[in-house]
């Protein structure tokens, strides 16, 4: 394995746990606001806040790892991305602003403030449509050159059948993975009420989920030929992240093993991830960067990547410490010990 | 191709983000140390009020920290947004400080998320003194790195430029650059400092306000003390920075000092204004800005004589750096002042407008940190990367920076509304009296 797929593997592989946390944190800040709507809040928002309050800061910082990473691993990526997505990530930095600031001042300010609220669960169903569309733009097609500098036609990327269908299907893999990650936490809780609500957002989640992530390989294939027979060669991996999804669907309806089912979906997201990534190689802007011609010197990969472990080091166990005192914790979840 | 709107723009918005930042982050690096300084001492006196002081510190830290984050973040994108053409360049040489930075963020957040959400979990408070140092940590470390980038702007190094290629890059060596140690020392010890009479001004607007409680006095006790150490500390190193800048970047100095021309003996220009190329009003001291240089009263230090005028910086910085440095003095004096008063029991230490001094401190602490990065800023134009690339060069050709520039500040002004209304509601709500009382009623086995 060379530098390059190292280099890329590493942040695609934060990629993917941003992905994780970031959907459960998103799509609990909708299910907490909608319950605010349909007078449920009684049965969600404790679960909820439990859960998230610890951890907001820790989501953040994945996301940062990754754009740290690509400019460090990738700088031309600062080049051509940074000048075309001024607008889509500025509005990403609001929408983040906005739901960094909402723990804090939620918590410990105006409690229960209905405004505030609302904002931060319209904000979670944003924040995955402006971020997705970096992966439409990174299919090709929307760029162009105009004297040697990258120029987004947003017209084209806003019109396109398949901008839409990726923003759709992040907001629903964002409710479905937050749903049942929820089903388990609330289980764990013994609240008995908020997981049969949650049960059942996952079951209804799951449809849309599925029927969009199959409907944008059939739209590759008119968009980028050449990717879409790449994801072709890797159907095998799509096949079992779809036995993975029905595996979970089925121990959910069951009333089952909640925690597998997280394992579960985890496995399918991770598969159908890694395939995309895989298949889109050797690209990072189709058709005009690959991972070779953007990729740093060897001494800065090398240092970065020993810096990584070195950080890994300190990371894993610390991350562990924290899932420990709240996530397997039972008093904790249960509510048993409170913080104030 | 070259769009002078979004060059200008780009400034703008940088500096206004980073400008809100600085607030946050500068308090985001100093209070965990004081945090874990007040838990440590709470544990060694075994006295709960400094714990207490310690919970209550780290209640309102939580807030600027939510805000220190989204603007950092912000202010991390736009690096790439904003200057494409500098990331591309510098990403090849300097990515790895700046990785290591979100490593050192990354530690902190997870510690602190457990320290906040552990309050009364153990019952050794040893081990929420434990939990304390990777925050404090994190925090300094990740203003470490972060600096170490800035300090690379300002000399850049750890690579060679062979026809507009970049060869023989060496991270280590870009990370230790000659900028690097005055740099890093002087930001992390200002943080310190400013932390110190930020909190020194809440004790001391507390006692002001008529409460006479002992644990307000103990807080600005502790609080005047570090705060006197750590701005010795900034004034010392802030001296090695003019003899650096003397030395590598003397045109920042001399700008800084209205230096024209190029003589030994030289005078430090205090204050003053600026008229049609004269100096006013000013305060010469003899001799100052030669020791300041080379701690040599006849030293000859370079004058603005000996740049073109497309490489000379905005004259303007003197008075950031004439209110930068009073203010630093006027600190380390006012705490000096303080903590005689309070050994050798001085009543006027206790009067209201003494008190009133004390909370003007932390204000003008931050004011200072807002003048001195502007300072550090503002004196490297017409650089992005000192002698290389020009910041005009580095700007996006995006059209929409404007845009983005009123959005943002809509943005920072609720962030700076929110954060204030919800720091004041917080103590306001909950006086320490009552919080005292609450958690002797809860060891004493009273049901709250």
């Amino acid at each position: 394995m060379n530098l390059e797929i190292l280099g890329i593997m590493v942040l695609w592989t934060f990629l993917f746990g941003y992905v994780i946390v970031a959907s459960v944190d998103f799509g609990a800040g909708f299910f907490n606001a909608y319950s605010l709507y349909a007078g449920k809040q009684h049965i969600l928002t404790n679960i909820i806040q439990r859960y998230l309050s610890p951890v907001w800061e820790v989501t953040n910082v994945f996301l940062v790892f990754f754009f740290v990473g690509i400019v460090g691993f990738f700088p031309k990526t600062a080049f051509y991305y940074g000048t075309i997505l001024l607008i889509p990530a500025s509005i990403a930095i609001i929408l983040l602003a906005i739901r960094g600031s909402y723990y804090a001042f939620e918590t410990y300010g105006a409690k229960g403030h209905k405004g505030y609220s609302f904002m931060y669960g319209l904000s979670g169903l944003f924040l995955p449509a402006s971020l997705s569309i970096v992966l439409t733009i990174s299919e090709g097609g929307f760029v162009s050159m105009v004297d040697d500098k990258p120029v987004l036609d947003y017209w084209a990327l806003f019109t396109s059948p398949l901008t839409w269908s990726i923003v759709v299907l992040s907001i629903a893999a964002v409710l479905y993975i937050s749903a049942v990650f929820l089903t388990w936490y609330a289980h764990k809780a013994k609240d008995k009420d908020a997981t049969e609500l949650m049960r059942r957002y996952a079951l209804i989640w799951s449809l849309p989920l599925i029927i969009t992530a199959s409907g944008i390989i059939v739209e590759l294939r008119d968009h980028n030929p050449e990717h879409f027979g790449n994801l072709l060669d890797l159907w095998w991996m799509f096949a079992l992240s779809f036995l993975l999804f029905i595996g979970t669907v089925w121990l959910i309806w069951k009333r089952k093993h909640y925690g597998r089912a997280f394992g579960l979906l985890a496995g399918q997201f991770a598969l159908a991830f890694f395939a995309y990534g895989f298949s889109h190689y050797p690209y990072l802007l189709y058709p005009h960067l690959t991972i070779y011609d953007s990729f740093t010197n060897e001494v800065m990969a090398i240092s970065l990547i020993v810096a990584f472990i070195a950080g890994l080091g300190l990371l894993i166990p610390s991350l562990y410490l924290l899932l420990r005192l709240f996530l397997f914790n039972k008093d904790y979840v249960t509510g048993k010990s409170d913080p104030y | 191709m070259f769009n002078g709107d979004s060059l200008f723009y780009s400034r703008l918005l940088t500096e206004l983000t980073l400008s809100f930042h600085i607030i946050y982050a500068t308090i985001g690096v100093g209070v965990p140390l004081m945090i874990m300084i007040a838990q440590w001492v709470g544990i060694r006196k075994n006295d709960e009020h400094y714990i207490l002081l310690a919970r209550r510190w780290a209640r309102g830290f939580v807030i600027t920290v939510a805000v220190g984050v989204v603007t950092g973040t912000a202010i991390g994108l736009q690096l790439s947004l904003l200057w494409p053409n500098f990331m591309e360049l510098a990403g090849n040489v300097i990515a790895l400080p700046l990785f290591m930075e979100t490593f050192a963020f990354f530690f902190e957040a997870i510690f602190l998320g457990i320290y906040l959400y552990t309050w009364d979990r153990f019952e050794d408070q040893r081990k929420h003194l434990m939990l304390l140092i990777p925050v404090a940590a994190g925090a300094a470390f990740s203003a470490v790195f972060i600096t170490i980038v800035n300090a690379f702007m300002n000399s850049p190094q750890g690579f060679d430029i062979v026809n507009g290629e970049l060869v023989n890059i060496n991270p280590i060596i870009a990370m230790f650059n000659p900028a690097m140690p005055t740099k890093v020392a002087h930001v992390v010890a200002s943080a310190f400092m400013t932390s110190a009479f930020v909190l020194a001004s809440i004790a001391g607007f507390r006692l002001l306000k008529g409460s006479d409680h002992i644990y307000h006095k103990k807080a600005l006790f502790l609080t005047m003390k570090i705060g006197l150490i750590f701005s010795i500390a900034t004034a010392v190193i802030g001296d090695f920075s003019g003899k650096y800048l003397a030395d590598y970047q003397p045109e920042k100095l001399a700008a800084a000092e209205w230096h024209f021309e190029t003589s030994g003996d030289a005078p430090l220009v205090l204050f003053g204004k600026l008229e049609n190329e004269e100096v006013k009003y000013a305060f010469k001291v003899p001799k100052a800005l030669s020791i300041l240089a080379y701690s040599k009263p006849s030293a000859e230090v370079v004058g603005l004589d000996q740049f073109i005028d497309e490489e000379i910086p905005p004259l303007y910085i003197h008075y950031l750096f004439d209110i930068m440095v009073s203010v630093g003095m006027w600190m380390t004096l006012l705490s000096i002042v303080f903590l005689l008063g309070a050994n050798r029991n001085w009543r006027f230490i206790q009067t209201k407008w003494f008190r009133r001094l004390i909370v003007l401190g932390g204000p003008l602490s931050i004011l200072a940190i807002e003048m001195g990065w502007w300072l550090a800023e503002v004196g490297r134009q017409p650089w992005i990367l000192y002698g290389l690339m020009k910041t005009s060069d580095a700007a996006t050709t995006s059209g929409q920076v404007d845009l983005m520039l009123v959005l943002f500040a809509g943005v920072y002004i609720i962030l700076a509304i929110g954060s204030v209304v919800v720091l004041t509601r917080m103590f306001r709500s909950n006086p320490v009296e009552r919080e005292l009382k609450d958690r002797q009623e809860e060891k004493g086995g009273v049901v709250r």
